[in-house]
């Protein structure tokens, strides 16, 4: 923990710097523009304090977008649409769902194909082939086609998720559910203990090491998901509805303050999954 | 029980691992088999035990089966057969979690099983903490709680250095002692065979032939006593004759082949 500090204020603090040198190179002529029209004076200095502190920057500097989060998240309710909570909560409430909706798919069709030969050489091509569709263009195709059968809201967003979260789950369970050492195959035969006992007793538990392996990376993408998933309904709410109003109107400092909440609420979200890991597998975990 | 084969026959593909093997297990009567490796001495036991069907030949178990007795053909494994992520007690109650029992009763198998392997401090341990002739201990732990009738053991002190060996051959003995379990015990081993068996069977190189079946005529308890000593030195020459020719000759075929 300690050895690692150093290292990481390190590259953190540089990071920063190299952030704040980005944002004056990139909004200097705008920012020397909007000094020279109102007739300001445009010394190194000027242009620089200007350059930081533009409403529309290109880049918003860290110290901005840290602002505008506090200002948001302390400014107003956490259920009114000005606070980044309410934004929040409705991408996490959507990739959580869609992750379930994943996690059952996944599960399902792992142990489908684990089972049955024939699904193996069936499925497993479309498993695959559905991930070489980029989402960016089948989201609004869901969005569309549910919304023609009435479903809005949260389940379209949900089933973008999902369909981004099975497949890590599904590879991961395979390689799991198949995990199993046929010796304790045997084992249950010889107590005529029968499939269904093997599969809750063996299978799944000696395939959960690779699904919380799979689990972690189908959060975070499942995050993505309901961002995306936010983008063609016009986005009411959501990180996504905010990155998209937020380029609509030129907001950049908005989109960042959005882009942060994201990515913390996936690191958060994947903190939960490594501590579901801690307590379910526990000291048994580490084999 | 007892165990009643006859002209038994099995063939992986074309390869003939057990040929005309006729045998009987008597009600209680502890049978070693013995013979070269891949003679198909863990055939033989999973034909006995059900889960593999032989070529053709006859198998039968015959007799009561004992009050409690929800496995009666058990298997011992040699590499023990213990899942890492369940602790020792869950490890045992694994076997009985498909039956039918009122928990007190699964918490009295559990229980019994690991006072008579001297686990019950241990319970709480996963596998990876314990050596292996604790493991094994487990092992059989597991089988007893569902009270068998017949055990079939493949090798179960094989991985098992010769100190711990000899330990948990007195532990087979103790068992046998309280109880009649009729058991096939296949083994490579002459000292297992000779302390723990009534009968040895000796097996040739592949395919699998009945060679000898040898009767050891002091029973178990006394074959420490030094009046026993010579009997069992001329058992073990024979056995050790049989064993060490079928072992040259299987030798000379792989050699040529
Ligand atoms: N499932 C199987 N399929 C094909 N060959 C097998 C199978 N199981 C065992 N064999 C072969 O049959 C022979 C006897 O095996 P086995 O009964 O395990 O012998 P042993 O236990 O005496 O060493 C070996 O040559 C082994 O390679
Ligand atoms: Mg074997």
């Amino acid at each position: 923990m300690t050895k690692s500090a150093l290292p990481v204020t390190v590259m953190t603090l540089l990071l920063l710097a190299a952030w704040y040198v980005g944002a004056a190179w990139l909004n200097w002529p705008q920012a020397a523009e909007t000094l020279a029209r109102a007739g300001k004076p445009t010394a190194f200095a000027d242009v620089l304090a200007q350059a930081y502190a533009m409403k529309r920057p290109i880049l918003p500097t860290p110290g901005q977008v840290v602002v505008e989060l506090w200002n948001s998240l302390t400014g107003y309710a956490p259920t009114s649409p000005r606070n980044l909570l309410f934004h929040t909560w409705v991408t996490t409430e959507a990739a959580l769902t869609g992750l379930a909706m994943g996690l059952v798919l996944g599960i399902l069709l792992a142990a489908g194909i684990v089972y049955t030969r024939t699904l193996e050489a069936s499925l497993l091509p479309w498993v695959i082939a559905s991930q070489t569709i980029p989402i960016l263009a089948i989201a609004p195709m869901i969005v569309v086609i549910l919304g023609n059968i009435g479903l809005t809201g949260l389940l379209p967003k949900a089933v973008i998720c999902m369909y981004l979260c099975f497949f890590p789950i599904t590879v991961g369970m395979v390689k799991g559910l198949r995990s199993a050492d046929p010796l304790w195959l045997d084992l249950m035969r010889t107590y005529s203990a029968g499939g269904m006992r093997a599969f809750w007793s063996l299978r799944l538990p000696a395939s959960m090491p690779f699904l919380f392996a799979s689990l972690k990376v189908s959060v975070a993408i499942s995050v993505v998901g309901a961002i995306v998933g936010e983008l063609p309904t016009g986005g009411q709410a959501g990180l996504g509805a905010r990155l998209l109003s937020g380029s609509y109107y030129g907001q950049t400092v908005q989109i960042w303050a959005a882009l942060i909440m994201a990515s913390l609420l996936s690191v958060a979200l994947i903190a939960v999954v490594r501590g579901l890991e801690l307590v379910l597998l526990g000291r048994a975990g580490a084999r | 029980m007892r165990l009643l084969v006859s002209d038994l026959t099995h063939r992986y593909d074309d390869l003939t691992v057990l040929d005309g093997i006729d045998l009987t297990l008597a009600e209680g009567e502890i049978l070693a088999v013995i013979g070269p490796s891949g003679c198909g001495k863990s055939t033989l036991l999973g034909i006995a035990g059900g889960i593999v069907a032989p070529t053709s030949g006859s198998i039968r178990v015959e007799g009561e089966v004992p009050d409690g007795c929800l496995n009666p053909i058990t298997f011992i494994f040699q590499d023990f057969a213990l899942l890492p992520w369940r602790t020792v007690e869950d490890n045992i109650a694994l076997v009985l979690e498909h039956h039918k029992l009122s928990a007190a009763e699964r918490r009295e198998r559990v229980d019994s099983g690991l006072r008579r392997m001297g686990l019950s401090e241990f319970r709480n341990a996963l596998p990876k903490q314990l050596s292996g002739g604790m493991r094994q201990r487990v092992g059989i732990a597991r089988a007893l709680a569902v009270r068998p009738a017949m055990l079939l053991l493949d090798e179960p002190l094989s991985a098992l250095d010769a100190q711990t060996r000899e330990l948990l051959m007195d532990d087979f003995l103790e068992l046998w002692r309280r109880e009649k379990t009729t058991a096939l015990y296949v083994t490579h081993n002459l000292d297992e065979a000779l302390r723990l068996a009534d009968r040895v069977c000796v097996l040739s190189r592949r395919p699998g032939r009945i060679r000898e079946l040898v009767t050891i005529e002091v029973p178990r308890e006394r074959r420490q006593e030094p009046s026993a000593q010579a009997h069992l030195a001329e058992v073990r020459g024979r056995l050790w004759h049989l064993m060490k020719a079928e072992a040259q000759m299987a030798d000379r075929e792989i050699a040529r082949a």
